[in-house]
């Protein structure tokens, strides 16, 4: 089989020259065991008694209600993956790849964190070194997934340049890589960075619409109307739009960080950007007009990034995904709503596609049932999202 | 129409008569005047001076040219007043611009390439620009009479070597080391394989960087290459000294020092 590179004129490979030789392993390994019976197989059976898989696919039946969306409302339960996200999809497939590639150490990057401890803990579970590269800032908004790194045996690396978040954690796991390259496997955490990455995170990621497909036609005789996730790098929107892509009928949206709304900074590199390089592939960017790329801002770490997978932004320009955007607050709404209505606290990430959803609500439900990916459990954000809506633990 | 980038770069290793210097200097860093006068300085002793355009995200650079580059992306330095550097220095040494593939793309290919060639531009080293995926930005740097200089690593196998020097122009970029620039080089059996590997492959002349920090280590890469590049350690002397004067003082002396070891 062939591995897409390219999607459209987006992806390709802008790195240095010292990883081309990787890139190129990698890509013959993914071709090799991609279809290999024993790799699918151990993977398999860690998805289903390790990870969780199937994840069950929910009806928010109060969240419906006063949303008013009378043809249903359903719940991809990503947040029930062990870990806590769907991260873990493409950290174990990842991991895999890279034992039987013969690398001794792991390296990858996070923002939210939930990249970071699904690669630690699958670094656990095979007994490979990991190193996490993770931005200052996100390491204080995001500390209890540093503390559960820490604690599966990961060294986390702080990253001080630029604003100190994704981005930048990015860049220095590249480095980290170019530098150890012989020994070490980058697993990247979303749909970007240069081919064949992209590729491969939408592959072991698209496990969830696939699943969730099947599971609409199980438990309601036909398909959803509309598909919404959350875009920061887009793994698991690519992974829940895979699964519908075929389906003429099925609208799927993909809702970016609107940050502080349109005259603030926000992270809807899609809606707002141009195409460019960075991370080594070519998509949309947030960058000014000499090509500098701009800092990204979001309430969740997950989604502040000024880029996005080259897949969405082929997506985009053909018009099979509507990309729309939430902001912060809206974000922070929905996060508590979904909390209080349904006793799931969602990933603030997340939080953005229930936002979306509540704020469109009057025209999704013309369309038919809707279905979230809910991409990831919020245990994480308590102490943000608390300090932000004024709760806290105080006697 | 002006001399091709190429020819100058390539006449450049033909008329020096030693293994060539090509010292680096961040545009903008510590200001755009100083800087200037720093790539002036070292034209004195450089047989290539190499400009570099500060980039937010230079996935192929330590912490010192990160730190450079920084400082003058705060500062307000654009591309054009990196490119304009090279205005002051037509009566010197060719020049070669640094520049990560973003840059170039946001200006679109050709009027970059325009502009490169408007300020006397000879040559442009893109770092996350690999061979396979050149071929539109070659023909555009072509057409403007701009070398597109392509880089070659340790990890590069000898069919790469060889792709690489059938599109190769001016000169290749060696790097030492398997790593990002800043880093150290050491002059091991593994360093002159490669660079063997790397004339073998490669018609036009091959010139070695990162890591490379004294005397000493340039006159070991001449031994073995028709070049060296010398990027942080300068960037370092920069920073580490007192006051303008006396950083203008280093970057001279360490140009001195470094042009005297290739010689012997």
């Amino acid at each position: 089989m062939s591995v897409n590179m390219r999607f459209g004129p987006y992806g390709g490979r802008y790195v240095p020259e010292t990883v081309i030789g990787a890139l190129d392993e990698l890509t013959e390994a993914y071709k090799h065991y991609c279809d290999d019976p024993d790799f699918r197989s151990e993977l398999g059976v860690l998805l289903g008694h390790y990870v969780g898989r199937p994840t069950p696919l929910y009806r928010a039946r109060r969240l419906e209600e006063a949303w008013g969306l009378d043809d249903g409302l359903w719940f991809k339960r990503e947040d029930l993956c062990h870990t806590g996200a769907h991260k873990i999809n493409n950290a174990l497939g990842q991991v895999l790849l890279a034992r039987r590639m013969g690398k001794q150490r792991i390296i990858a990057e996070t923002g939210a964190g939930q990249h970071g401890v699904a690669t630690a803990t699958a670094s656990a579970l095979v007994g490979l070194g990991c190193r996490v590269y993770m931005g200052r800032t996100d390491m204080q908004r995001q500390r209890l997934n540093v503390i559960r790194m820490r604690m599966l045996g990961a060294e986390v690396t702080p990253v001080d340049s630029g604003s100190g978040t994704l981005k930048d954690a990015t860049s220095e796991a590249i480095r980290d890589w170019v530098t150890n390259v012989d020994t070490t496997h980058y697993i990247i955490g979303s749909a970007v960075g240069p081919a064949p990455y992209p590729e491969i995170v939408a592959e072991f990621q698209s496990v969830i619409g696939i699943e969730a497909r099947a599971q609409m036609l199980e438990e309601t005789g036909g398909l959803p109307g509309t598909v919404v996730a959350c875009v920061g790098g887009g793994s698991n929107a690519i992974g829940t739009f895979r699964g519908f892509i075929d389906d003429p009928d099925v609208a799927l949206v993909g809702v970016e960080a609107g940050g502080e709304g349109p005259a603030g900074r926000h992270g809807a590199s899609l809606a707002l950007g141009r195409p460019g390089v960075l991370h080594g592939s070519y998509s949309y960017l947030l960058q000014d007009d000499d090509g500098q790329v701009a800092e990204a801002h979001s309430v969740s770490a997950g989604l502040d990034y000024p880029g996005v997978g080259p897949e969405h932004s082929y997506l985009r320009d053909i018009g099979r995904v509507r990309y729309v955007d939430a902001t912060d607050e809206a974000a922070l709404s929905a996060f508590l709503e979904c909390s209080r209505r349904e006793g799931l606290i969602p990933a603030l990430e997340t939080s953005h596609a229930l936002a979306h959803v509540r704020d469109a609500a009057s025209q999704l439900r013309q369309a038919g049932p809707v279905l979230i990916c809910l991409s990831g459990r919020g245990d994480k954000d308590v102490d943000q999202a608390g300090a932000a809506l004024g709760i806290d633990a105080s006697a | 129409m002006p001399e091709a980038g190429a020819a100058r770069l390539e006449r450049a290793f033909r008329d020096a008569g030693r293994p060539l210097f090509v010292p680096y200097v961040m545009g903008g860093y510590p200001d755009l005047d100083a800087s200037r006068r720093h790539a002036r300085l070292l034209a004195r002793h450089a047989d290539i001076i190499e400009l570099g355009i500060p980039f937010s995200d230079p996935l192929a650079d330590g912490p010192t040219i990160q730190a450079a580059g920084q400082a003058a992306l705060d500062a307000g330095i654009r591309p054009s007043d990196v490119l304009a550097i090279a205005d002051d220095l037509r009566d010197g040494p060719p020049v070669v611009v640094m520049t990560y593939f973003n840059t170039v793309i946001a200006h679109g290919a050709a009027e970059f390439m325009a502009e490169a060639a408007s300020h006397g531009v000879a040559g442009l080293i893109i770092p996350d620009l690999p061979v396979d995926e050149a071929a539109d930005i070659r023909a555009a740097a072509r057409a403007a009479g701009v070398a597109l200089i392509a880089l070659a690593a340790p990890t590069t196998d000898d069919a790469r070597m060889q792709q690489i020097g059938a599109e190769a122009e001016g000169f290749v970029y060696l790097v030492a080391v398997t790593g990002v620039t800043g880093g150290e080089m050491s002059m091991d059996d593994r360093l002159r394989a490669l660079a063997d590997r790397a004339r073998r492959h490669i018609p036009v002349p091959v010139v070695v960087g990162f890591g490379v920090r004294t005397p000493e280590q340039a006159a070991q890469i001449g031994q073995i290459a028709d070049g060296v590049v010398i990027a942080s350690e300068i960037i370092r002397r920069i920073g580490d000294a007192p006051d303008p004067p006396a950083a203008d003082a280093a970057v001279d002396a360490f140009g001195a020092g470094i042009a005297e070891a290739l010689a012997r």
